[in-house]
C-alpha cells in the first residue's frame, strides 16, 4: 500500500463498550477492549495490532480471527475495512512437529 | 500536516522509536519518519530477542552494558507495556574444540572490558540448562545477560513518544537529504519536504542510500537471517542461548513458544525478489540444528517462521553518532543483526547527544569514518 499515514490525525477518545471483554481472538485470549485501545495507542495496521497484542499468532495463526479484528480496527478508526491490509500470512500453513519439518533432507538422512 | 519539528527522525524502527521517545522526555519536538506502512518492520520485529553482552566486539560493549545497567531493568513501567524482559544469563554454546577457543577468546576480551563472563564445561552448561544434549562440551556463560520481546518493546517506544507528542508519519520513503548554508536541513519524500534544524538517520540498510545524498558513504550490506516459533510449550528455561559460530541462537518466551534463529548457509545467494523472504531450505535446517541440542523439543510444533535483513558492515559493529561534515547530521545504522539489546542505550545517549553535545559513554570508537583498506 505505502500510502502516507499521519499518526498524529486525531481519532477521538477511547470510549468504553458494553461488549469490550468479548473474546476476539480465540487462541490467544485477546479481547475487543483490547484491540480497541490499541488503536488509540498508535497501532493503526493490523501488523502492528498484531504485534502488540498476539492477535492471529496462535495456533490457527489468524485464520480464524483476522477479519473480526479487521472489522474493529477500522471502525475504531472511522475507515472501510476494504482500506487495511491483511497482516502477512507466514509459512508453514499448519503448524509442523519439529522432527516432522526437519526431515525435509531423507537422502541425506540415510547414510548416518 | 506537520513538516517542520526540531529534530526529523528517518526511520521508525526502535532505534528511532527510542530516540524519539528520550528526545520527547527532554522537551524535544520530533517528527519520525517511516519508509514502510509500519512502525518498526525491519530488524526491530525480525530479530531473536538478545539483550546479551557477551559476543559482543569490545568497541560497542560499554554502551550495551550501560543500557543493561541503567535502562532495560525498569522499562516495562517506563513504557507502560510488557517488554518481557528476562535477566537469567546468555549460554553460548560449544561443541567441539575450535569452538571452545572461539568462545574463550570472547570471553577474555570481553573480561577486559570488564564484563563477568566465563568459560564453563559441559556439565556446569547442563546444571543450569538440563534440557541440552552431550554433544555441548562447553559454554561461556555470562549472568547479567538476558532477553526481551522485540515486538512489544519497540512498539513500546512509539507509544510513549507519541503519547509524548512526537509526530508519527508512515508510509514516508525518505529519498534525499538537502543541505542549506552549510547545515543539514531538508529531508525529502515523493510526497513531502520536512525540515529540521537536526537530522537523524537510523534507516537500518536504506541509510547508505539516504545518506549519500549529502555525500557521505556508510559502508555495509544486506545479509539475511531467518527465524522460527513453535507453539507455547511448558515453561523450560530462562536463559538466552546462543552458539560459538552464532548459527543458532534463542531463548522461550513468556508467552511459553521457544523462538529459534538461524541460517543456512546460503542466505548470500538466495532469490528475495527485493523483500526479506523465508526460504524453504532454511527453517528445516534450524529444527536439525535445535533437535541436536535440545532433543526434547522435538514434538514441538513450529507456528510461524520469518525472515529479515540485518545491515552488516565489515567490522561489525555499528556506525553511530554525530556526522563532521554537516553540522545537525547524526547516524546510527549497520547494528549488524543485534541492534535490539542495545537499542535504548543508544536512544537516549543519541537523544542526549543532539541536545547537549556530550554522552557518558564515549562512542567515538563507533565513529561512521573509521573504515580504512588493510595496507
Amino acid at each position: 500500500m505505502n500510502s502516507v499515514n499521519d499518526r498524529s490525525r486525531d481519532i477521538g477518545p477511547f470510549v468504553p463498550g458494553p461488549d469490550d471483554d468479548m473474546l476476539i481472538c480465540r487462541c490467544e485470549e485477546i479481547t475487543k477492549g483490547e484491540i480497541r485501545k490499541a488503536v488509540h495507542d498508535g497501532m493503526w495496521t493490523l501488523t502492528e495490532i498484531r504485534r502488540y497484542l498476539r492477535t492471529g499468532m496462535g495456533l490457527c495463526q489468524g485464520q480464524t480471527c483476522s477479519r473480526l479484528v479487521k472489522g474493529i480496527v477500522a471502525k475504531e478508526l472511522g475507515i472501510s475495512p476494504s482500506e487495511l491490509e491483511p497482516a502477512a500470512s507466514r509459512v508453514p500453513m499448519r503448524p509442523i512437529e519439529m522432527e516432522v519439518f526437519a526431515n525435509e533432507a531423507p537422502d541425506e538422512k540415510e547414510g548416518e | 500536516m506537520k513538516t517542520t519539528a526540531e529534530v526529523v527522525i528517518v526511520g521508525g524502527g526502535i532505534i528511532g522509536c527510542s530516540t524519539a521517545y528520550y528526545l520527547a522526555k527532554m522537551g524535544v519536538d520530533v517528527i519520525v519518519l517511516e519508509g514502510s506502512d509500519h512502525i518498526g518492520n525491519g530488524g526491530s520485529s525480525r530479530n531473536g530477542g538478545g539483550v546479551r553482552q557477551s559476543g559482543r566486539d569490545v568497541r560497542e560493549l560499554p554502551l550495551v552494558m550501560y543500557g543493561i545497567r541503567n535502562l532495560w531493568p525498569t522499562l516495562s513501567e517506563e513504557l507502560e507495556v510488557d517488554c518481557e524482559y528476562h535477566q537469567d544469563g546468555n549460554l553460548r554454546l560449544g561443541k567441539t574444540e575450535k569452538h571452545r577457543d572461539i568462545l574463550t577468546k570472547l570471553a577474555d576480551s570481553a573480561r577486559g572490558a570488564g564484563l563477568d563472563v566465563r568459560m564453563i564445561d559441559g556439565d556446569e552448561v547442563r546444571a543450569i540448562n538440563p534440557y541440552l544434549s552431550d554433544e555441548v562440551i562447553c559454554a561461556s556463560w555470562c549472568p547479567t545477560d538476558g532477553h526481551a520481546n522485540p515486538l512489544t518493546t519497540t512498539l513500546g517506544f512509539y507509544k510513549m513518544a507519541r503519547r509524548l507528542g512526537v509526530t508519527f508519519i508512515s508510509g514516508e520513503c525518505v529519498k534525499e537529504l538537502r543541505v542549506i548554508k552549510g547545515k543539514i536541513r531538508q529531508v525529502i519524500t515523493p510526497n513531502n519536504t520536512y525540515e529540521g534544524e537536526s537530522v537523524l538517520v537510523a534507516a537500518g540498510l536504506d541509510s547508505r542510500e539516504i545518506l549519500t545524498s549529502v555525500g557521505i558513504d556508510i559502508p555495509m550490506t544486506k545479509s539475511l537471517l531467518e527465524c522460527l516459533v513453535t507453539e507455547a510449550q511448558p515453561h523450560m528455561f530462562d536463559q538466552m542461548l546462543g552458539t560459538a559460530e552464532a548459527d543458532f541462537y534463542g531463548h522461550q518466551t513468556k508467552h511459553g513458544s521457544f523462538v529459534f534463529g538461524g541460517s543456512s548457509g546460503l542466505e548470500r545467494y538466495n532469490k528475495d525478489n527485493g523483500t526479506p523472504v523465508s526460504s524453504s531450505k532454511t527453517a528445516p535446517c534450524i529444527c536439525r540444528g535445535i533437535i541436536k541440542y535440545f532433543p526434547d523439543l522435538a514434538k514441538a510444533k513450529i507456528v510461524r517462521t520469518w525472515a529479515g535483513w540485518m545491515d552488516a558492515s565489515s567490522d561489525g559493529v555499528p556506525s553511530l553518532g554525530k556526522v563532521d561534515e554537516i553540522p545537525g547530521l547524526y547516524v546510527a545504522c549497520a547494528f549488524n543483526g543485534h541492534g535490539f539489546g542495545i537499542a535504548p542505550a543508544v536512544g537516549e545517549q543519541l537523544a542526549k547527544l543532539i541536545v547537549t553535545g556530550k554522552t557518558d559513554v564515549d562512542l567515538s570508537e563507533l565513529h561512521y569514518d573509521r573504515y580504512k583498506a588493510k595496507i
